[in-house]
């Protein structure tokens, strides 16, 4: 049994399809909100690439400006513990 | 002779309850698959926004002095906040096993130079590699054009772990990643809007009065 499931694990991975692959590819479309419009015969994999890259740098900058400004709330909250506690309640409901 | 009968009946069922338990799995792995609707889901991000609190609290009680960590908190708010979403995702994505693993990587290497987790990760890097070569011949034109292999690095060095993955894990963990990512900013701009909120309110407001 242990046999059959890893020679199905490595047989799909090297029968890797074009299709599996253009499927990835309009998936990942999909989720780009600049691309999402347009039709996926339009737009080149090497533009889905690109956008992918640039959309996921902008999400790490936003990311990093967040834990700033929630580094900078803590900061200046941590003198009053009765907001943290509240915050934890409420998000406990 | 009844026995032998009986016998080949009885294997054959276990063996299509093994197939349906397998099936069913499969089913509800393909139902997991569309994993931008798991990210948005309310509970996934309510589940996220307690983790991260937990964290966070966790992080004031450690760092005491604000003044002279303030860059440095907002870097351990971020490792903070990427180790919790590692956490909201199970554990079934490769990006959120490598952030998970880096932690206790950096642990180990603190202490000891352990090669054993990265000897793992380099045999069965090379078993993939060997194999590479076979379906590199089956690949869309696209594929092998340099600018796309280039724009797959990148991508590659972006979503964490996913370095020396072929092209394939590597869109399935884009996919994932950039959900959770989503989610992650969602969650967390929430919560500095409840904190800078309730924070305005407090020290702005007193109790209000009793009568107007």
């Amino acid at each position: 049994m242990s046999s059959r499931r890893s020679r199905s694990r490595q047989s799909s991975g090297s029968r890797i399809t074009d299709d599996q692959i253009i499927d990835l590819v309009s998936k990942l479309q999909q989720l780009i909100p600049e691309l999402r419009g347009r039709r996926s015969d339009k737009v080149s994999a090497s533009k889905v690439l690109q956008e992918t890259c640039n959309y996921i740098r902008n999400l790490h900058r936003e990311v990093d400006g967040l834990s700033d400004w929630l580094s900078r709330l803590l900061a200046s909250a941590d003198t009053d513990s009765d907001q943290a506690a509240i915050i934890r309640n409420l998000l406990m409901e | 002779m009844a026995s032998t009968i009986m016998n080949p009946v009885t294997n054959t069922d276990s063996d299509r309850r093994r197939m349906r338990r397998k099936k069913k799995s499969m089913i509800k792995e393909n139902q997991i698959n569309p994993s931008h609707a798991v990210w948005k889901s309310e509970t996934r991000q309510q589940i996220y926004s307690s983790k991260l609190v937990q964290a966070l609290s966790q992080l004031s009680l450690d760092s005491p002095p604000p003044s002279s960590s303030a860059p440095r908190g907002g870097r351990a708010v971020r490792e903070a906040a990427d180790k919790a979403l590692a956490v909201a995702a199970k554990g079934r994505t490769r990006w959120s096993r490598a952030i998970l693993t880096s932690r206790l990587k950096l642990k180990f290497r603190k202490r000891k130079r352990q090669r054993g987790p990265a000897a793992a990760v380099a045999a069965v890097t090379g078993s993939i590699r060997s194999k590479k070569p076979r379906f590199s011949v089956l690949k869309l034109k696209a594929r092998s054009l340099p600018t796309v292999q280039r724009k797959v690095k990148v991508l590659g060095r972006l979503v964490p772990g996913c370095r020396k993955e072929p092209l394939p894990i590597i869109l399935e963990e884009a996919t994932d990643y950039i959900a959770a990512l989503e989610m992650q900013v969602r969650a967390m701009s929430a919560l500095a809007e409840l904190l800078s909120g309730s924070g305005s309110a407090s020290s702005s407001s007193a109790p209000p009065p009793p009568s107007q």
